[in-house]
């Protein structure tokens, strides 16, 4: 549906355009144009490379810097303990870097740099990001499942104390939901991020369009979609905190049936 | 029925999920509170499983969003 005349239009900010290169830098049929998307995944990757940097100091007593650093670690650390054992002391530096880069993404994605003229863009919210995220969490579980219990893996599909005439039943249901995992997993991920950042630019044409209708109703509108923007902001804040804890946790869990089946 | 306001209204209607979703989420973290009240000792043990139901709730509403938005910008 093309945007109407004075109407703001919402998907405009999930646009991908090539900043560095043009539309003809093809390997193989696919275009390596150096995106605003790949762009804002560079900025936080390079945004987590400093902050995680700057808490590697190993003081006996840390400052603030390092002490933030290790409350990330720590939680990781023991969000895997609790859901995977000890075997899930291994997964800490994947799941932490996974955590920190989603919960970096959607945090830059919300800054109102568009102030300065800059306009972060939410590459989480984006299915083709979001999915390479959960496909790889999706491939380790078969690795680390098929390495560890070989053949034995697929009695993850047959729970323990299933009566003999319900196993081909269930073991198709626990099928589709396992290969439905990382679908489901990217899925909630970038539509939560789309819907908020749809939401607040809807909210941003009420305010817009508010204030230019003159004086009168206009203002009323535009003043209480502006109080209400503030405090989806900061649910979006919440919510981009809470979709990478989810995210990370989901992966710890998967992680976990492939360590220890059921 | 014209095919464009046909289309319309049924993104009207996924925003039914939307909704039904808020309740499912409501009644996540309600349960969990008021467990949690009753026995706050053990309520710090059990977040995970309060964040699981959580994004389980969350992701049908969101599948509703999906539909709206399949329905306005992509049919």
């Amino acid at each position: 549906m093309a945007a109407e005349q004075g109407k703001v239009d919402p998907m405009h900010q999930f646009a991908i355009e090539p900043l560095f290169g043009t539309d003809h830098w093809e390997i193989a049929g696919y275009n390596i144009a150096f995106t605003n998307s790949a762009l804002w995944m560079a900025i936080s990757t390079l945004a987590l490379l400093v902050f995680v940097a700057g808490g590697m100091k190993r003081q006996l007593v840390p400052g603030r810097w390092q002490m933030a650093v290790e409350s990330f670690t720590g939680f990781i650390d023991s969000m895997l303990a609790a859901n995977i054992g000890p075997a899930g002391k291994k997964y800490v530096p994947y799941i932490f870097s996974l955590f920190m880069f989603i919960l970096f993404a959607n945090i830059l994605g919300l800054m109102p740099l568009g102030v300065l003229g800059i306009h972060p863009f939410t590459f989480t919210s984006h299915f083709s990001a979001t999915g390479v995220l959960s496909i790889m969490a999706f491939a380790i579980v078969l690795v680390v499942g098929f390495w560890k219990h070989g053949f034995h893996f697929f009695s993850l599909f047959v729970p323990h104390g299933t009566p003999l005439p319900m196993i081909p039943l269930i073991f198709v249901i626990e099928l589709v939901s396992f290969l439905v995992r990382p679908f489901s997993l990217g899925l909630r991920l970038f539509v939560a991020m789309m819907a908020g950042h749809v939401l607040l630019e809807v909210l941003s044409g009420f305010v817009i369009n508010g204030f230019n209708a003159g004086l009168g109703l206009g203002p009323v509108v535009g003043v209480l979609s502006f109080l209400l923007m503030i405090a989806i902001q900061a649910l979006e804040l919440l919510v981009a905190g809470i979709q990478a804890y989810v995210f990370a946790l989901l992966t710890s869990l998967y992680l976990n049936d492939a360590e220890n089946l059921h | 029925m014209e095919p464009a306001s046909a289309k319309l209204i049924g993104a009207g209607l996924a925003a039914i999920g939307a909704g039904m979703a808020a309740i499912g989420v409501g009644n996540v973290f309600g349960s969990f509170l008021e467990s949690a009240l009753r026995n706050p000792g053990a309520a710090d043990g059990q977040q995970g499983r309060l964040f699981i139901g959580f994004a389980a709730a969350e992701l049908l509403g969101l599948l509703s969003f999906v539909v709206a938005m399949i329905l306005i910008f992509v049919a």
